[in-house]
């Protein structure tokens, strides 16, 4: 990677570092902020009663064993679920994706050592100091405290540290869930291969928790020593930092912002900076919901959660209206059009003017030596090839009618990270991998693309979908209108390659540029 | 009806895990008497001790102070009226002398004046110099501490003085020198007090009267000069002849140099 790459990669990355330094500090703060109050008279429930104590302990104890990723992605059907209830019951509903989710996750994750050092800090005070409180005639709450609580409190403070470094990092985690974070800079480098944006989302993440644990040192220090000194300082600092931290946050919240959403791979932050760049040269302000799971990505824009992300025919068509026929492309787009207008009051804008189609791809000398053209003549030699596939596209429905309309039966299947799939190719881990017929790599790497003579697979326009509650916005639509039909696929899978590949790669933002001007949309 | 005596304990017992740690005693504790509770280990002295405040409550019978039934009676008010020694000194490692001293009469919620004028009173009272006010704990020596124990005890004017084992940590010079201090500081603010002690010679040279007790029982009840002539009962006969026996041997010892 040439220096003057990896330099306006670090400027690009530097650009992003206060909204996502602000929402990581937000999260992180409020999470901690509500384990330590959940934590603490828990603590003092658990030390006076050992009913209340063992499963107290056990209960945050498996949590803690929970991945952070599986506690924080469990939290959004949760709350989904939750929130169908309150529509129903209230007539409101609750936040199912973004900040809701990942506090309610973190608190969870950040209970375990506050309230382990709660409990052994109070267990821990001198019993026959516990009887003088007693026996100078202190009320129970007097006793816990002027005594009880000031002796557990280094012991106390300990754990809230741990509990503060503990958060910070799986903070980074939230990604997923459409929280915004320091993740976004690893979530999205992984996809892309962008480690310096991987490297400066670690080293910022690392940076604010050893910042933080330094400073919440201090009033340990001040604790342990019964010197209000050092912890009024630590304090102070502590406060000041959330409070800059969090200032482009206030600052922003005046201007109600439209939510770009994009699911966790190149093409999708590519083309949600195009949207986002075009909304705010409209004047409007944008904030981001980036790395989404497919599913997750429309049943937010379904709930208003985020307003506008694009996605592909053939997907919505067999997940989201669960058909198993392929009509011809131009009707597919017709009745999925109208289906989501009626159905979800979701307005598909139409299509961008690409099909990112799943498709089989193999490298062309192993197709030509096995004489491998089309998806059925890849049926007769199945049994004997590794199939790598992205973690989604195992799991869809169009991977089942693929198999069953070609009785495709492989050797072995193996998952990929969709950066690493490709590669898999390279190495041998794989025969034949899902690709993206908009991927730039399978140009670069002279893949051949199995033809699909059944129509076992529905066509995959790229579509912009807008959320029911932006339906009627003039501002936006005028604005993303411009981009139906305004893209081919070469310019696409240009843009794509830009950012995939491993010599010169510019950040997604660089191609939606190059993208932009390359279509004459700049 | 004369004089409600200070301290009063009827039939009172007291059961862990189904063994009487006390059982079933009866004594009446005049106000102004100064009463040393002896016993081994477990002899149930410190058990009986607690009960007049409440530290541990009676399984049967009753205990009255002032004339009153302290099961009545709100225990953190009642804590607060009578002053209390610890065993193990038990001062609040994180306050200093002064705050440690003042803890009951900030719970009474004094004035700050009249609180600095008590913390001085009572550290002149136990001997210790006013600069040490600021210092913690950690930073006094084992008799200092407990000096700072009796003060902090006699803070809010207490009639009555519970003391359990207090001076048992103390080398034998600082624990002689503290016991006088507060037999004289009995006398002085006329107060009523209650000793546990394990250690006879000192319960002989402190206490106006001596109750021996064994296995949760009263074995004797009388003035230290009484128990000293004698007494039926041969395990109480042989505790009292301690300090005597231990007189004799010192002054073989200094015959024979």
């Amino acid at each position: 990677m040439a220096a003057g790459a990896a330099q306006s990669q670090i400027a690009a990355a530097w650009a992003l570092l206060p909204d996502y330094l602000s929402q990581h500090v937000l999260l992180s703060a409020s999470a901690l902020a509500l384990g330590v109050a959940i934590s603490l008279p828990l603590s003092v429930l658990a030390a006076r009663n050992p009913m209340v104590r063992w499963p107290a302990l056990t209960l945050t104890g498996v949590i803690q064993t929970i991945p952070g990723l599986a506690l924080l992605a469990l939290f959004y059907p949760l709350l989904l679920a939750l929130s169908a209830f309150t529509a129903g019951a209230m007539g409101f509903r609750i936040q199912a994706l973004g900040f809701l989710p990942a506090l309610l996750a973190l608190t969870l994750y950040s209970m375990l050592p506050i309230l382990r050092n709660g409990v052994a800090g109070l267990l821990g005070v001198d019993p026959a100091v516990r009887e003088a409180a007693d026996g100078v005639g202190m009320t129970p709450r007097q006793k816990l405290l002027r005594v009880e609580a000031p002796l557990a409190a280094p012991v106390v403070m300990a754990g809230i540290r741990t509990a503060a470094v503990w958060t910070i990092g799986a903070a980074t985690l939230s990604t997923p869930v459409g929280q915004t974070s320091l993740g976004n800079y690893i979530f999205s480098g992984l996809q892309t291969e962008n480690w310096v944006y991987v490297l400066f989302g670690c080293a910022a993440s690392a940076g604010l928790a050893l910042i933080v644990d330094q400073l919440l040192g201090l009033i340990e220090r001040g604790a342990a020593r019964r010197d209000p000194r050092p912890a009024v300082i630590g304090l102070l600092l502590l406060l000041v930092g959330v409070g800059a931290a969090l200032a482009p946050q206030l600052l922003r919240a005046a201007t109600p912002a439209y939510v770009v959403g994009a699911k966790n791979f190149s093409e999708q932050y590519i083309l949600a900076d195009l949207i986002s760049t075009r909304l705010q040269n409209a004047g409007g302000a944008v904030t981001r919901r980036d790395g989404l799971g497919s599913a997750i990505a429309f049943r937010a824009l379904e709930a208003g959660e985020i307003d506008v992300y694009v996605d592909y025919s053939g997907t919505l068509w067999t997940n989201v209206m669960g058909r198993k026929d392929t009509p011809p492309r131009a009707e597919l787009m017709a009745q999925l059009t109208d289906w989501m207008a009626r159905e979800k009051g979701v307005t598909v804008l139409g299509s961008l003017g690409f099909e990112n189609a799943y498709a089989l791809a193999m490298e062309r000398k192993l197709a030509t030596s096995l004489g491998v053209e089309t998806l059925s003549d890849l049926a007769t030699q199945s049994s004997a090839l590794t199939i790598g596939g992205d973690l989604e596209f195992l799991s869809r429905p169009e991977w089942a009618s693929m198999k069953k309309a070609y009785g495709l039966r492989f050797r072995r299947q193996k998952s990929f990270n969709p950066t690493f799939m490709y590669r898999a190719l390279g190495s041998g881990d794989a025969d034949v991998i899902s690709a993206f017929s908009s991927d730039g790599r399978i140009a670069a790497q002279d893949l051949v693309v199995l033809g699909d003579p059944k129509g076992a697979v529905p066509s995959y326009d790229a579509v912009i979908l807008i959320s029911p509650k932006r339906a009627g916005d003039k501002r936006l639509i005028e604005a993303l209108r411009p981009l139906v039909g305004a893209i081919p696929v070469e310019e696409m899978r240009k843009a794509n390659y830009a950012v995939d590949r491993d010599d010169g790669k510019v950040s997604p933002a660089e191609a939606a540029a190059g993208l932009a001007k390359a279509v004459k949309l700049d | 009806m004369p004089d409600a005596p200070a301290i009063a304990f009827q039939d009172v017992s007291r059961r862990y895990a189904g063994k009487a740690a006390v059982d079933a005693v009866s004594l009446s504790i005049p106000a102004g008497q100064f009463v040393a509770v002896v016993g081994a280990s477990g002899s149930g002295k410190t058990t009986l001790l607690k009960t007049v405040n409440r530290l541990t409550e009676p399984d049967d019978g009753q205990v009255l102070v002032e004339g009153r039934d302290v099961a009545g009676e709100d225990p953190v008010g009642l804590r607060r009226r009578i002053g209390y020694v610890f065993q193990g000194v038990g001062l609040f490692p994180h306050m200093s002398v002064a705050e440690n001293i003042a803890i009951t009469p900030r719970l009474l919620g004094w004035s700050t004046e009249d609180i600095d004028a008590r913390v001085d009173a009572l550290l002149s009272l136990v001997s210790l110099p006013l600069d040490y006010r600021r210092r913690l704990p950690d930073q006094l020596s084992g008799g200092e501490r407990q000096r700072v124990g009796v003060a902090r005890a006699l803070a809010a004017r207490p009639g009555i003085l519970l003391m359990d084992e207090p001076f048992g940590a103390l080398d034998p010079v600082t624990r002689e020198a503290l016991g006088l201090a507060t037999r004289s500081l009995h006398e002085k603010l006329g107060l009523t007090t209650l000793m546990v002690t394990h250690d006879v010679q000192e319960a002989v040279i402190l206490a106006d009267r001596i109750i021996v007790m064994a296995q949760g029982r009263v074995l004797a009840d009388d003035a230290p000069r009484a128990l000293l002539a004698g007494h039926p009962d041969p395990v109480v006969a042989a505790l009292m002849d301690t300090p005597a026996r231990q007189a004799r041997a010192i002054s073989a010892l200094m015959e024979a140099g």
